[in-house]
This record gives structure tokens, C-alpha cells and sequence, in this order.
């Protein structure tokens, strides 16, 4: 193909994976950020999202935005009695100590699900409106693809609203920048702490369920794509919505250029770019200068 | 260390084969090596699902002999796990047959232990070439890439199908599957106007469709473990408008799993394979009807089936005893009706001869199924000795 269209597509379809990425990894960064906690369940939440997603359209027969709407809020309700009663406890303590709690949280997720459906994967049947493909005249689109780009743009638009212009962002940023400080001016940060996490779960969920046409369900879910959620998270910084957006779309066009232009080397080219970005800024890209917790 | 178990493998054959034990009502001991956990659980699942479908067909023993069986879990490729499990299988169990194993590295560290304790082997999966001249007392009832590649690549060229780009995950079997589908079509007068490697890690194929495509050929070859890497190649085949470019698709299986996944979306895609579950034949019929619902019926649960079909078959000719030799002897020549059609183990290379199928996916009442379209008979394992 001519240079010009391998462009367009090169951009075309790494935003729309970025998009994807973007929309699973938001959740974590925030509440990563947030609550200084490495939560290694983050995966497991985007899979119950499109898990609940086909088991409420195949048990309860309602159509498939009602099931969406059914899941997010269902994740998002599951993660906060694991915020209060098992995360929280391990707030204060060392990486290593957060990091085995939430890994053992995602294992019993992931051995729940496997009871449940068995080793097979499971898709969601969208509706007809989202099969099928438009055309874009050089070339051809999948219609959930260009879907996920644009509720990728919004969910950036209406998560920064949310956190820049909202009084709930305006505690939440209080709150990270200085928590001993904002108790003192009566903000319940133990309550921040479960809304934000509880939101973190169903952004998850949320980007769960948007990219399942790209990560499909299956019991494995929860740690196989782990990393890749963690290195957008890694590589944007921690606790910044735009770096999240920034480190996707950055490795996003990176992968799919290179799956493009020498596709031998395109598993690499996604870890070799977090490397780079981490050996010459440790705190990401857009991460805050010398924030350890 | 490693001297003092091969001295106890050593000890364990000679006792073995100089007690001569009568045949007795002593249960024989069979070792089956599989995943039961993990990403590749399906195989060890399935297997045992199998295994019991062929026992309630077949009775409990094998020529009158009662067997036990020994379950061990080994959920990827790990030689050194699969050695310690054999190991302990065959010195601590006393097992007489071991059965199973996935993957070719597991199958490699194996092999030296069935050779030195004289331990026939029935390999379930492990396909490469290789692993059979490992030993001579193993013996593999699964598939090679060759064999199954060739009928497909006979069926391109029938089909005018001259320019093809290959599109294949990037790993031993990938390759193996692009090297011995091309060779043939090449051979036939085709061309391949791409070979394209896709990492396993892949979860996004957009851009290899997209690339494919420009490429125009009239078809693409695809070769991608089963499970979400070939349900996402599929995806991106069917979203990228390349059935709509007249672009056909073969595969090199079509997995009655993935099939449930697809749904109706797979109508039309055609692939190369050696067991469909749709195949008309009473024994298959009755293998099917024997399987619990959540099994299904595919390459990986047959291959279950005639495993434990060879292991009885020894049994049999060894009457019970530990006697290796008479077993694998029986083994080599052995040919039976097995649910994906007639299947015999040749001599001289101890691996399943058997016929390839091409299959068109169809949609029928229950479902989409796979449609024999045409078949290959007896097709060898094809590996040359390199």
C-alpha cells in the first residue's frame, strides 16, 4: 500500500487500540495515583464488567446497552466492599504486601469465572448496529472500533470535567496532593478513597466491555493483560488522567506501526518503548516530579 | 543426583521386566501428563472427558485387565517439570503406560525416560516432527503440520487459487505450518505473495488483515493456536472487508469451540483439519453422544479417545504384563475406526496415519458446524528426515 494510506491506517488503528487501552488503564491510574495502592485486581474488575455484561443478556434477556449500564454499575457496587474490607487494610504498607492482595484477589476472580463458564471464551453479542463495518472510502473500518474511539474522546472529556471542574474533583485532587491537609479541612478521605476506587472499577468495567471485541473474555483475562494495563500506567505516570490518554495513544501507534512495518518485532516494540520512556523519566511521562509514596 | 535416578530407572526396568508377573487381577497402571490447570486446562479437561466417553463405550478394562489411572498436572511447557512428573510416575506409581502431554519441549524431556524404563508412551498432542525419533517406545495418535498442511494446499491449487498470502502466528508450529503449506503450493505452481508473522501475544490483527488485503490475494492460509488468537484473526478477517474483497479464508483448523464462539459469522470460512465433529459415522456418532455437554467435540477430545484406544490395545497384547516390547510391536500396524474416520499407526514412524478433511463451515439447526467438503485419505505424517 502507498505511504499515504499506510499512514491513515497506522492512525487510524492505533488510536482506536490506544482508545481501548486507555479507557481500562484510566481506572487504575486514578486510583493508583489516589490511593497510592498497586492494585493488581484492576483486570479482574474490566473482566467481571463484560462477564456480567453476558451473563445479565443471557439470563435476564434484556438488550445489550441495558446490560452495559447493568455491568458498570455492578462492578462498580462488587469493589467497594473489597475496597473496605480488604484493600484498605493494606494502605499503609509496603508495594510488595498491596501487590500479593490484589494478585490473590484477581486469582479467585479468575477461578470463580473458570467454575463458572469453564476454559472457553465467552463473546458479547453486540447489536446490530455496532457489526459489520463503514466505509471510510480509502479503506474500511469496523463500526465497534470507530465506537470505542469516540467513547474513548468522551469518557476523556467528561473524566476531566469531572476531576478539574467538579467539587468532587476539586476534594480528589486535595486529596492526593496532600492528604494529611485535607483532613484537616474535614474532607472524608476514607470516603474519596471508596468513590474513587469504586470508580476506577467501573471505568474498568466500562473498558472492558469496550474492547472485548479486541480482549475477549475468557477466565485468564484478569493477569494476561494486566501488563499492558500497567504500562500505560507506567509509562503516562500515575495519578494523571492525560498521561494515561498520552502513554495509550503513544503506544498504541507504536504497536500497530510496527505490526505494519515489521511485525517480527512488534511485541517488543510495545515493552521497549516503556523502557525507553521509564529509563529517562521514571516517573512517566506526565507523572509528578519525585512522587514517592 | 541426576545419576542416582537414571541408576533407579535402571533398577525399576530390570525388576520390571525380570519379574514377570502372571497375569493377574492386578490393576495396570497408566500415567496420563496433562494441563489441568492454567490457560491450556481445555486439553486436560477434555481429555479426561474423552477417556470416559471411551470407557462407557468400551468397557473398564482391556482385555480383561483393570486399570488405574494417574492424573498429573502440568500446565505448560516445562521439561523439567514434565521430567520430575515422569519420573515420578514411572519409579514412584510404577505406571506401566503414560499418556497425554501438549507440548513438544514436554514431549522432548520425556522421551528419554519412556526410552531408558521401557515405558510405551502414547503422545495425545505434541506435533512436531521430531519428537517421535526421540524414542522408539512412543507412539502419537494427533497430527502432523505437514500432513494436515499438504491436502490443504492440494485444495487451494484445485480450487484456482494461485496467490495466497500466509498469515501465521510466530512460533515452532506457526512456522512449521507456513514452511509445509507453502513447499506444496509452491510445488503446485501457487505463489505466496506474503508471509506474515504474527507474535502470539497479538490481541490486535487489524493491521495484518489490513496489510493482507493490500497484498490482493485470492486467499489467505491461517495458522493460530485455538482460543482468543484465532477468534481474533477470524474478527479481523470478517471486520476488515476482505470476504467482501473476495479474499477466501483457509484455515488449518477450525476448532468446534471457536465455532460456538463465532456463531453464525463463520459461515462460508473453510479450513483443513483431521476430525469434525459433524463427521457421519456411527462410531463418532456414539463418541459425541458420550461426551457431558460442556465438552465439546474437536481435535483435542478425539485425540483423548484414540489415546486411551492405543494404551487398551497394548494392554491387551501384553496381556496385563510389563512386557514394552510386545506393546509397542502391537502398537505399530494397529488400525481401528475412530471417530474422525479410519486411522491406522504406521510402522515405521509410530504416528497416526489418517485422512485430512477440507470443511466448509455451515449452519445447520443446532448450530454452525464444520462440513466435510472433501477428503484426503490416509495421508502419512509427511516429516521428512532431516
Amino acid at each position: 500500500m502507498n505511504l499515504v494510506s499506510l499512514l491513515l491506517n497506522i492512525l487510524l488503528d492505533g488510536v482506536a487500540y490506544a482508545m481501548i487501552l486507555f479507557m481500562i488503564s484510566v481506572g487504575l491510574s486514578i486510583s493508583l495515583g489516589l490511593m497510592r495502592v498497586v492494585n493488581m485486581a484492576h483486570g479482574a474488575f474490566a473482566m467481571l464488567g463484560g462477564y456480567i455484561t453476558i451473563a445479565v443478556m443471557n439470563q435476564m434477556k434484556v438488550p445489550f446497552e441495558v446490560a452495559v449500564i447493568a455491568a458498570i454499575v455492578a462492578t462498580a457496587i462488587i469493589s467497594i466492599p473489597l475496597e473496605t474490607f480488604l484493600i484498605r487494610k493494606v494502605y499503609g504498607r509496603n508495594e510488595l504486601d498491596q501487590a500479593l492482595l490484589t494478585i490473590g484477589i484477581a486469582f479467585v476472580v479468575i477461578a470463580g469465572v473458570n467454575s463458572v463458564t469453564g476454559a472457553n471464551i465467552s463473546v458479547i453479542k453486540l447489536p446490530y448496529y455496532l457489526n459489520g463495518s463503514i466505509d471510510l472510502g480509502f479503506r474500511s473500518l469496523p463500526t465497534d472500533r470507530l465506537v470505542v474511539i469516540v467513547l474513548g474522546l468522551v469518557v476523556t472529556v467528561a473524566l476531566w470535567f469531572f476531576v478539574e471542574r467538579s467539587a468532587f474533583g476539586v476534594k480528589l485532587r486535595a486529596a492526593v496532593d496532600n492528604a494529611a491537609m485535607a483532613e484537616a479541612v474535614k474532607i472524608n478521605t476514607s470516603r474519596l478513597y471508596v468513590i474513587s476506587f469504586a470508580l476506577g472499577a467501573a471505568l474498568a468495567a466500562l473498558g472492558g466491555i469496550a474492547g472485548a471485541s479486541l480482549l475477549p473474555m475468557e477466565p485468564t483475562y484478569a493477569l494476561k493483560y494486566l501488563v499492558l494495563f500497567l504500562a500505560v500506567v507506567a509509562v503516562g505516570g500515575h495519578g494523571t488522567l492525560f498521561g494515561s490518554f498520552l502513554a495509550a495513544v503513544i503506544l498504541g501507534i507504536i504497536d500497530t506501526a510496527t505490526k505494519y512495518l515489521a511485525p517480527e518485532y512488534s511485541s517488543i516494540a510495545f515493552f521497549a518503548t516503556m523502557l525507553i520512556v521509564l529509563a529517562v523519566r521514571p516517573q512517566g511521562l506526565l507523572g509528578a516530579n519525585g512522587a514517592k509514596s | 543426583m541426576k545419576t542416582l535416578s537414571r541408576l533407579m530407572l535402571a533398577v525399576a526396568a530390570a525388576a520390571g521386566s525380570a519379574i514377570a508377573s502372571p497375569a493377574s487381577a492386578e490393576a495396570v497402571k497408566v500415567g496420563i501428563i496433562a494441563p489441568f490447570s492454567g490457560p491450556s486446562a481445555i486439553f486436560g479437561q477434555y481429555w479426561r472427558a474423552a477417556m470416559d466417553a471411551y470407557r462407557a463405550i468400551n468397557g473398564d478394562t482391556a482385555g480383561g485387565q483393570p486399570i488405574d489411572y494417574v492424573y498429573r498436572d502440568l500446565p505448560g511447557p516445562n521439561p523439567a517439570a514434565a521430567k520430575a512428573l515422569a519420573q515420578e510416575l514411572i519409579i514412584k506409581e510404577h505406571v506401566s503406560y503414560l499418556g497425554g502431554i501438549v507440548y513438544t519441549p514436554n514431549a522432548l524431556a520425556i522421551a528419554p525416560l519412556a526410552e531408558e524404563a521401557r515405558v510405551p508412551t502414547v503422545i495425545f498432542n505434541a506435533a512436531a516432527c521430531s519428537v517421535l525419533q526421540q524414542s522408539k517406545y512412543l507412539v502419537r495418535v494427533s497430527y502432523t503440520l505437514p500432513q494436515v498442511s499438504g491436502p490443504i494446499a492440494k485444495y487451494a491449487l484445485d480450487q484456482k487459487l494461485m496467490n495466497i498470502v500466509t498469515m501465521v502466528a510466530d512460533f515452532g508450529p506457526g512456522i512449521d505450518a507456513d514452511n509445509a503449506f507453502t513447499a506444496q503450493f509452491t510445488a503446485g505452481g501457487g505463489t505466496i505473495a506474503d508471509h506474515e508473522r504474527i507474535p502470539l501475544s497479538t490481541t490486535d490483527f487489524t493491521p495484518f488483515a489490513q496489510s493482507a488485503k493490500a497484498k490482493s490475494p485470492q486467499a489467505i492460509y491461517a495458522f493460530m493456536p485455538g482460543g482468543p488468537s484465532l477468534f481474533g484473526l477470524i474478527k479481523a478477517y470478517q471486520n476488515n472487508g476482505l470476504a467482501q474483497a473476495g479474499i477466501r479464508f483457509l484455515g488449518s483448523d477450525m476448532d468446534e469451540r471457536d465455532l460456538v464462539a463465532l456463531g453464525d459469522s463463520a459461515v462460508g470460512l473453510e479450513s483443513g483439519s483431521f476430525y469434525s465433529a459433524s463427521h457421519d459415522s456411527d462410531v463418532n456418532r456414539a463418541f459425541v453422544s458420550k461426551l457431558p455437554p460442556d465438552i465439546h467435540a474437536n481435535p483435542a477430545s478425539v485425540e483423548g479417545y484414540d489415546g486411551l484406544h492405543v494404551i487398551y490395545k497394548m494392554i491387551e497384547a501384553s496381556k496385563g504384563r510389563s512386557d514394552p516390547d510386545v506393546a509397542i510391536n502391537a502398537a505399530k500396524g494397529l488400525a481401528w475406526e475412530s471417530p474422525r474416520g479410519p486411522v491406522s499407526i504406521s510402522p515405521a514412524t509410530r504416528d497416526i496415519v489418517q485422512n485430512v478433511y477440507i470443511r466448509e463451515v455451515m449452519k445447520v439447526a443446532t448450530g454452525v458446524i464444520n462440513r466435510e467438503l472433501r477428503t484426503f485419505p490416509a495421508q502419512p505424517d509427511n516429516c521428512t528426515k532431516k
